[in-house]
């Protein structure tokens, strides 16, 4: 499903180059629950980040779904986010002015689909991570793990085949970040693959296989928590 | 474009966003108003100018006798000169290019007028009959002073319609006699003015009928002659031309200005549309400014817009919105926000013109209200302004817009 090879990333900072990625060579298979682990600074964002398209790298190749991911215009980019790669973020990053059946259907309205279908779509998404009855709420009326599931719901709702998560459970408190795992699991179940990029062991010991990344370079594609 | 679905999108987002979008549209509305306000300004002054002079025919001299102010032949500064008959003659024979020529025989003070019971004062004109275009009178009933009455020095008058007013109430006044001081005229015709109403106020008599009667011998206080379509340039030659008449026939100096003064209206209108002109080259840089203000108001908000959403766009982005979408989010609520209010600040601004209000509000400051007439707004050049910012507007709004479609997902997603 993912296919990494040699890719290699730096950031200009001032007149100096940060070399952040330094050849990252991996595979991740269809309905793989993986998670990619490494001290801040290793690089674990920005690799996810060119998974998600969300950012470009400098050199190597990137394959999403047999597809190479280089140099695309940005309404490819958009479409290939749109369709293959749900999102979620540390912060939840929904729009605070719409509630959270809307937030939901947003990806489906980049794929023109109708207001009242979408509207209807998303509350069955809402209604898996048990929040229908938050439809009209806006994200200031609900806590953070009520958020993350939102933002799960919506990652969801256009049918991707990848999941990537950053930090998922990075602003909530250890049961909630369970919660959030368990759905995690449940989508896999489901047949998507699943990245997620965390530092909190219970998470990473929650999925298949843990990267380790270490400035720049993997260190270990099949790691071991010590129990 | 006309996607409902994306126009539900953004009355969602203006409606979500009330303050923001307020400040837009105030600010939109506002440079209109001010704008429409600017332009009724100046149409209204543009009208008063006009106003001023087609009470009179603008291609004028007044010439008027004074006394000399230098020597000439032996003869020291300070003698008198008269105008008569002869001058009168001499300027309908020998100057080519004037139209209508008049001469005035002031009747010294007001004269008591008497109808049957009725009697009041007025002043008394006596003029020669091309007199009713220099004045521009307007006659509503009967004739002017002609050549017959001039010859025969008859006794016939022309009365204002404010006298008509006072002497006859709402009698009929043609073929009636009235008394000027124990002397009785024949009403022959009724004139109006469109000057100032103290222009209807007049009685007017042949000239050589005052002359005699009121022991003039054959005296004229102001001539006065009209130039046609004369250019500035004809005109001045013609005033240069009577003036050295004048100075050979009065033995005078053709450099004493002052023995004859002669007035140009067409040199003072044209040197009136020159401020005019000024004023409206004024008006128009304010409009300009208005409007630039209008602009930079709208790319200014758009900027701060597009900064505060900058995480919106990197979400909306990272679940697949394209750069063009985004561009279209942000333009689409620009001019919406820019079309609606524009358009209330033209209505006001029209509103606010034609229900009076303004020129009341001027008159409350103490404008001088004759030189604003028919303070109006020329429909489409309210539209075309509007339009024009309303176009700006938006295009202020493209490049922050562009800017913020083509920012990085990941550099927008960016934790502050």
């Amino acid at each position: 499903m993912i296919n990494l090879k040699q890719i290699q990333k730096s950031y200009p900072v001032g007149n100096q180059s940060l070399h952040v990625l330094k050849g990252i060579d991996m595979e991740v298979g269809k309905g793989e629950l993986v998670s990619i682990m490494g001290s801040s600074g290793s690089g674990k964002s920005t690799l996810l980040n060119i998974i998600g398209i969300l950012d470009g790298y400098d050199s190597g190749d990137y394959h999403l779904a047999g597809t190479l991911i280089k140099n695309l215009s940005e309404k490819r980019a958009a479409h290939y986010r749109n369709k293959f790669l749900g999102f979620v973020f540390q912060s939840f990053n929904l729009l605070n002015f719409k509630n959270a059946m809307e937030n939901v259907a947003l990806p489906l309205y980049y794929q023109k689909v109708s207001r009242k279908k979408r509207n209807s779509i998303a509350l069955e998404y809402l209604d898996r991570v048990g929040l229908k009855e938050w439809a009209e709420h806006l994200p200031s009326e609900l806590s953070g793990g009520q958020k993350q599931r939102i933002a799960i719901a919506r990652a969801l709702i256009s049918d991707p085949k990848v999941i990537l998560a950053d930090e998922p459970t990075g602003a909530l408190d250890s049961s909630t970040s369970k919660e959030v795992m368990e759905i995690f699991k449940e989508v896999n179940k489901l047949g998507k693959t699943v990245i997620i990029v965390t530092h909190e062991h219970d998470i990473a010991e929650g999925t298949d296989r843990i990267i380790m990344l270490k400035d720049g370079i993997i260190l270990d594609r099949n790691f071991q928590l010590a129990s | 474009m006309f996607d409902i679905d994306k126009w539900q999108e953004i009355f969602h987002t203006i409606d979500k966003n009330r303050l923001r979008s307020f400040i837009t549209a105030f600010n939109v509305a506002w440079g209109i108003f001010i704008l429409i306000i600017l332009m009724g300004f100046g149409r209204g002054f543009q009208n008063g100018v006009h106003h001023q002079f087609d009470d009179d025919a603008a291609n004028s001299l007044f010439i008027n006798t004074g006394t000399t102010t230098l020597p000439h032949r032996g003869i020291q500064p300070g003698k008198q000169i008269n105008f008569d008959n002869e001058d009168y003659n001499m300027i309908r024979e020998k100057v080519e290019g004037v139209e209508y020529l008049t001469g005035r025989y002031y009747v010294s003070g007001e004269f008591t007028v008497r109808y049957q019971d009725n009697y009041s004062s007025f002043s008394i004109r006596s003029v020669h009959p091309d007199h009713l275009h220099l004045e521009k009178s307007i006659m509503i009933e009967g004739r002017y002073i002609n050549d017959k009455d001039l010859m025969e020095k008859r006794k016939v008058a022309i009365l204002g319609t404010k006298v008509v007013k006072v002497l006859f109430g709402n009698k009929h006044p043609i073929g009636e006699y009235i008394t000027i001081n124990g002397i009785k005229y024949k009403v022959v015709g009724i004139y109006d003015d469109l000057g100032q109403e103290d222009e209807t106020k007049i009685i007017y008599i042949p000239i050589s009928t005052a002359q005699l009667a009121y022991g003039g011998g054959n005296r004229i206080h102001r001539l006065m002659l009209t130039m046609g379509d004369a250019t500035l340039e004809q005109s001045l030659e013609i005033q240069d031309k009577v003036h050295a008449m004048l100075a050979a026939k009065h033995v005078f100096s053709v450099e004493d200005k002052r023995a004859v003064r002669i007035f140009n209206i067409w040199e003072e209108y044209i040197r009136w549309m020159g401020i005019f002109d000024g004023i409206r080259l004024v008006l128009a840089a304010v409009g300009i400014f208005t409007l630039i203000a209008g602009v930079v108001g709208v790319s200014n908000i758009m900027l701060i817009v597009v900064k505060e959403r900058t995480r919106e766009i990197g979400v909306r982005k990272a679940i697949g919105a394209t750069p063009h979408s985004v561009i279209g989010l942000f333009l689409m609520e620009a001019l919406l926000i820019t079309i609606v209010s524009g358009y209330i600040g033209m209505i006001c601004g029209m509103m606010f013109i034609e229900s009076g209000l303004l020129s009341n509000l001027m008159l409350s400051f103490g404008f001088p209200m004759d030189f604003f007439i028919d303070l109006s707004v020329n429909f489409t050049n309210a539209v075309v302004a509007t339009f024009i910012l309303v176009f700006a507007g938006t295009l202020a709004g493209y490049f922050p817009a562009r800017k913020a479609s083509r920012i990085k997902p990941v550099e927008a997603l960016k934790d502050e």
